[in-house]
């Protein structure tokens, strides 16, 4: 149960990372109650108060609490999975102070009760902030409009069908619409639905497994599609988990033609290719499937230069029921609050980004997208942070995840970095044995 | 002589008149408002005329008003209501257009689901055409009677600020509107969502807006649109609720408008759907029933031109 932070905590000898302001220093960082108080360089250099609890952070790196949006949540409807309160603790050991989770609960988040369900449960907790997506169409079934505008009254901060695309490009030209009646942001998941039907990647090694392939064209035939849809409404465009080489090439072009477009993707996208389906790997099975090695290098590519902005957990629960079955049968989807920050990390030590242009891909870009006053270390915003060493090396073991569900495509997969600290409205919610 | 200031055979379309064709009609409706207001408020000024209402949509309203004012001219007018699903559209128009002609009728009032069926008809027979409606084109009676509202109430035309709120994409109100608004020197604002404002529509001479706040700040008139039944159900608004909540009139979203701002309906409401009904019925703010009163006076003036213009025509 939550209690509001009072009092003042200063986190002295830290690595401050900052990417509104572009400041990357040795510095502290004082927080008065929920918000930050001040911060900078010199802050602590001429000496803190005595009534000032202080936290020594050993030269770690203090960044903004990272900004997760796209998380499946579970509840209500698959508590077995994840809860509001299991998915709070994964968020907060991973890093990550807000998430805005997708629709596709049971009931379906497209009503406003369900909006403010989810909202008041999250409070709750205190751990991380739970923000929603609400649905775009009534049950996310792709017919009739939902109540968008008064879902975004409610706190929704963006619309979506969740994990389908809305096939009928009339549906889709009027939601678009309709949202941008009320310059609402559109999330889509780009894959037809038609094409989507295989279980992994469209290629020689679904050949070889004998298992049915979801071509590429499937992520670029709906991108395509949906760029000229904005193009004719004026929509504010999100793409998901952005997952081949010619998907990245469909949005830096109309980046290009100036269509309020963007697009995320997440870990396993740049950090994995088909390969890890290997001998049909159920973990490793994931929507949009992981692709060839080309696309993976492409990714990685769009993150460097910015066509991929953001990059998102897309944790997405799945109970062993769900997993353990032959893998056309398995469920889609794989957890990754408690493995975003490390394994994008990698892009970091191999040398593609800086750390701070990594942390704004983590922090800043998703919360300036949504609206969201996070992603910054700014006198006055609340004390969302996240304290950690980018260097330590450990071995991802998904028996020690705080998320209900341990279905990971990085299992025993060895990386480098770790959260130490995690701290929500001036309040310590997660923090390592010392 | 055919009437210099109405040089037409047909009314079909706002579009095809001019600013000083509109101010003539609207002197004309003037002296039949007090003349329906007197004792005295029939004719025998088309007697021998013909007038069929020939209506192929369900029109209750439209349909009683040209009758009314046929009758108070003197005029014979006959009803015909025609299934529009009886046979193929295009073939009931035109067979039934011959049919009347060979009846050598006058005026032929037409109500049709489809654009340009009046035109259609029109082209087809030897009487005058008058456009009661065709699909989402025009509705021109509809725009002078508001007009002739508008005038009689603030005095002018030119230079007032007129906001049309709702479906505009299926609307052939609005687009009648818009076209004798800018002809008559008024500024014309759409408010709507955007999946129910067609393409380019701001071209016709409009300024767009999603926001009735923004949109009815400082305008003179409102005129709200009805919302058919069958657009709310999720494919053009997702809710009858939620368009009540941003888009129906209701007296605080009124509040940015002039205070002596007027809200006008083309009817029949929807109450709580596109207008709050204690504001529907306010007779401060709303003439909503002086429309109609204003619609027979139009139309009588309609057919009365055109009636002449048939006599002067057969003379020679």
């Amino acid at each position: 149960m939550r209690t509001a932070a009072t009092g003042r905590v200063a986190y002295i000898n830290a690595r401050l990372l900052d990417p509104a302001t572009g400041l990357d220093a040795p510095g502290a960082l004082l927080t008065d109650g929920e918000d930050i108080a001040d911060v900078g360089p010199r802050l602590a250099a001429e000496g803190l108060a005595e009534d000032i609890l202080r936290i020594d952070c050993k030269g770690a790196c203090l960044a903004p609490g990272l900004v997760d949006m796209r998380v499946q949540l579970r509840e209500p409807g698959e508590e077995h999975k994840e809860t509001l309160l299991s998915a709070g603790m994964a968020a907060v050991a991973g890093g990550v102070t807000s998430m805005v989770c997708l629709p596709n609960t049971d009931p379906v988040i497209d009503d406003v009760a369900t909006v403010e369900f989810v909202a008041r449960r999250a409070r709750l907790n205190g751990l991380a902030k739970v923000y929603p997506y609400a649905a775009a169409t009534k049950g996310l079934e792709g017919h009739e409009l939902a109540e968008m505008g008064m879902l975004a009254e409610a706190g929704a901060l963006g619309f979506t069908d969740g994990t389908r695309a809305i096939q009928n490009a009339q549906v889709m030209r009027r939601a678009l619409s309709y949202a941008a009646t009320f310059d609402a942001l559109f999330i889509q998941h780009p894959e037809e639905p038609s094409l989507a039907k295989g279980v992994m990647h469209e290629g020689e090694l679904s050949t070889r497994l004998g298992l049915t392939g979801i071509p590429v064209a499937a992520e670029t035939i709906i991108l395509e599609r949906d760029m000229r849809l904005v193009a004719l409404t004026g929509a504010r465009y999100h793409a998901s988990h952005i997952s081949t080489a010619e998907g990245v090439d469909v949005i830096r072009r109309a980046k290009a033609d100036g269509l309020r477009v963007s697009c995320d993707t997440a870990p396993p996208y740049f950090a994995l290719n088909e390969l890890a389906v290997g001998d049909y790997r159920t973990f490793a099975k994931l929507s949009p499937p992981l692709r060839a090695e080309s696309d993976r290098r492409a990714i990685v590519t769009a993150i460097e230069d910015g066509t991929i902005s953001v990059i998102a957990s897309d944790h997405a629960p799945q109970d062993q029921d769900s997993k353990r079955l032959p893998f056309a049968q398995a469920a889609l989807g794989g957890v990754g609050l408690e493995t975003l920050l490390p394994v994008s990390l990698e892009l970091y030590h191999k040398g593609h980004l800086s750390l701070l242009e990594l942390i704004r891909r983590l922090t800043l870009a998703p919360a300036q997208l949504l609206g969201l006053a996070a992603g910054q270390l700014k006198k006055g915003a609340a004390a969302d942070l996240v304290l950690f060493d980018p260097d330590p090396a450990w071995i991802v073991q998904p028996e020690r995840f705080q998320s209900k569900s341990k279905n990971t495509p990085f299992d025993g997969r060895p990386v480098q970095g770790k959260v130490l600290r995690t701290v929500v409205d001036g309040r310590t919610v997660f923090a390592v044995d010392e | 002589m055919i009437q210099p200031n109405f040089p037409h055979r047909h009314l079909l379309a706002i579009q095809d008149l001019t600013q000083s064709q509109i101010s003539a009609l609207l002197d004309l409706s003037d002296g039949y408002v007090e003349r329906n207001r007197s004792s005295e408020s029939k004719s025998n000024d088309l007697r021998g005329c013909t007038v069929i209402n020939l209506f192929f949509e369900n029109s209750t309203r439209t349909r009683t008003s040209f009758e009314l004012a046929g009758k108070r001219l003197g005029a014979d007018v006959i009803n015909m209501q025609v299934s529009a699903s009886s046979v193929t559209k295009g073939e009931t128009l035109i067979d039934t257009a011959m049919t009347l002609n060979a009846m050598h009728i006058d005026i032929l009032v037409v109500r049709h689901s489809d654009s340009g069926a009046a035109k259609l008809l029109s082209e087809k027979v030897n009487c005058s055409v008058i456009n009661a409606g065709d699909g989402a084109h025009e509705h021109p009676t509809q725009a002078l009677l508001d007009a002739l509202t508008i005038r009689r109430r603030k005095g002018r035309l030119d230079g007032l600020c007129v906001a049309i709120c709702g479906d505009v994409l299926h609307s052939r109100v609005a687009r009648s509107n818009i076209h004798l608004l800018n002809a008559m020197g008024a500024q014309v604002r759409l408010v709507a969502p955007r999946t129910l404002l067609p393409a380019d529509i701001s071209r016709m001479g409009a300024e767009i807006f999603h926001d009735m706040r923004e949109g009815l700040r400082d305008v003179d008139i409102v005129m709200m649109l009805r919302l058919q039944n069958e657009r709310m159900k999720g494919n053009f608004i997702p809710s009858i609720r939620e368009y009540f909540h941003f888009f129906g009139l209701d007296y605080e979203k009124l509040s940015v408008a002039k205070p002596d701002a007027l809200i006008m309906h083309p009817g029949p409401m929807n109450r709580g759907v596109e207008i709050d009904s204690d504001l529907a019925d306010d007779v401060e703010r709303s003439v909503i029933r002086e429309q109609v009163e204003m619609g027979v006076a139009v139309r009588m003036a309609c057919l009365d031109l055109l009636s002449r213009n048939q006599r002067v025509e057969a003379c020679r």
